[in-house]
């Protein structure tokens, strides 16, 4: 999987746009930095990028830009709004030609969620997910261990509902998938 | 792929996806009247799963079928008798105990299914397979622990929850009824014998069940014919008039 810090051998243009020639074209490292300005629908505290569900950029030998995306849960309606967000910040940048791919396979998890998101969620009062054990580790709000669940689903298909038992505030809880 | 393998497969999507479309139908018409507000949202985001499932059921029975149908035209266009989902999801809801302990039973199947499907010889099906299982995991157990929990609650969730299980568990023998086109897959290595689920199935269910303390149904008589089409219950019919209305009604409507 590519990822933010594998640039090809385009050239990175001085500004946001382009004219969509082979010279001004720019790389993928700058494609994902912009995808990196596009906010989740839902939690528009961390970028599509963050949430792992960028999965690849690339030019096409016919010079359309090709974005690989994977939605987190099978249902959730925020991929079709994800999918708008991603093309409209394109073509504002001046890519014109953008091809929508979706992926399945490998199945997105919660792994995928990058430090920078998981430090966001948790300032923006969601505990991210932990991998260890499924559940969170700390309240997001007073950092207490002291937590239990309320329900198994919460606000979005990727939450829980959590009570700290500590300073009492519900939280919600990014579940592990 | 042959014609007849081709047409097996099919057949072996709209069952997948037309049981995952009917049982996420049913879980939305709780949407704002569930129990507990908790319950709501809960039943809604497993009917989202349901449905985004669906779609990528759906989708590709109507790639393998190559008549240009859309996973729409599926869903909203077909009639009773064109549906293959088993008869256990087009059950109405009837009281919160009967959806749940539908949901159990549904899920646990389900959840066999699918990571039987994983090991698809067909990548396509078990892509979608992969993605599916993680969220019906949580799903089963979910509906594992309430059933416990009603079961084993007052005596008036223990009435109701078993009175649920009398009334659901003829329905369960379909889901593992295995025909030709089930024969057809499992050669093909494409999906596993739903007959090979069973035993699995029963030895979850009797350790549920007893942490419940509910008792299992002694007759084993399984209704039959919504996996064929052949004989579905009146249910479907009215289930289908509100869900499909809209495109009857004003047909190739969009949001």
């Amino acid at each position: 999987m590519s990822g933010p810090s594998s640039s090809s051998t385009g050239t990175v243009p001085d500004t946001g746009t382009v004219t969509g020639t082979d010279n001004t074209r720019p790389d993928t490292a700058t494609i994902w930095a912009w995808l990196d300005d596009v906010p989740d629908p839902e939690i528009p505290v961390i970028s599509v990028v963050d949430l792992g569900i960028v999965r690849d950029v690339s030019w096409t030998e016919d010079e359309r830009l090709l974005v690989t995306l994977t939605p987190t849960y099978s249902g959730c309606p925020a991929t079709a709004v994800i999918a708008l967000d991603v093309e409209t910040a394109l073509k504002q940048r001046g890519v014109e030609a953008v091809e929508l791919r979706t992926q399945l396979a490998p199945p997105w998890t919660t792994d995928w969620l990058n430090d920078k998101g998981r430090d966001r969620l948790r300032a923006y009062g969601i505990a991210p997910p932990n991998p260890q054990g499924g559940v969170p580790d700390a309240c997001p709000h007073c950092h207490s261990t002291r937590v239990s669940r309320v329900s198994q689903f919460g606000s979005t298909p990727c939450k829980a509902q959590w009570r700290c038992d500590s300073c009492l505030e519900p939280f919600d809880y990014f579940k592990c998938l | 792929m042959t014609a007849s393998t081709e047409n097996a497969l099919f057949q072996c999507l709209l069952r997948l996806g037309d049981n995952t479309l009917i049982l996420g139908h049913r879980l939305g018409e709780w949407c704002g009247h569930a129990p507990a507000l908790e319950e709501d949202i809960a039943l809604a985001n497993t009917a989202l799963d349901l449905m985004g499932q669906t779609r990528h059921w759906l989708t590709l029975a109507g790639t393998i079928e190559g008549q240009g149908r859309s996973e729409d035209d599926l869903a909203m266009l077909r009639d009773v008798w064109d549906f293959r989902n088993v008869l256990l999801v087009e059950q109405p809801n009837r009281d919160y105990g009967h959806t749940l302990m539908r949901q159990y039973l549904f899920d646990h199947y389900h959840l066999l299914m699918l990571h039987g499907l994983c090991d698809s010889s067909d990548s396509r099906l078990a892509d979608i397979a992969a993605k599916s299982v993680k969220e019906v995991t949580y799903h089963a157990e979910r509906s594992a622990e309430l059933v416990i929990a009603l079961g084993d609650g007052t005596e008036e969730s223990h009435r109701r929850m078993q009175d649920a299980l009398d009334r659901l568990f003829p329905f369960v023998g379909e889901m593992f009824e295995t025909d030709a086109i089930d024969e057809t897959m499992a050669q093909s290595g494409i999906a596993p014998l739903p007959s090979s689920l069973r035993p699995a199935f029963d030895t979850q269910l009797d350790q549920v069940l007893a942490e419940a303390t509910l008792s299992k149904p002694t007759d084993d008589f399984a209704h039959q014919g919504g996996r064929t089409g052949s004989r579905h219950s009146e249910h479907l019919g009215h289930l289908l008039s509100s869900m499909q209305w809209l495109q009857r009604a004003y047909p190739g409507a969009q949001w």
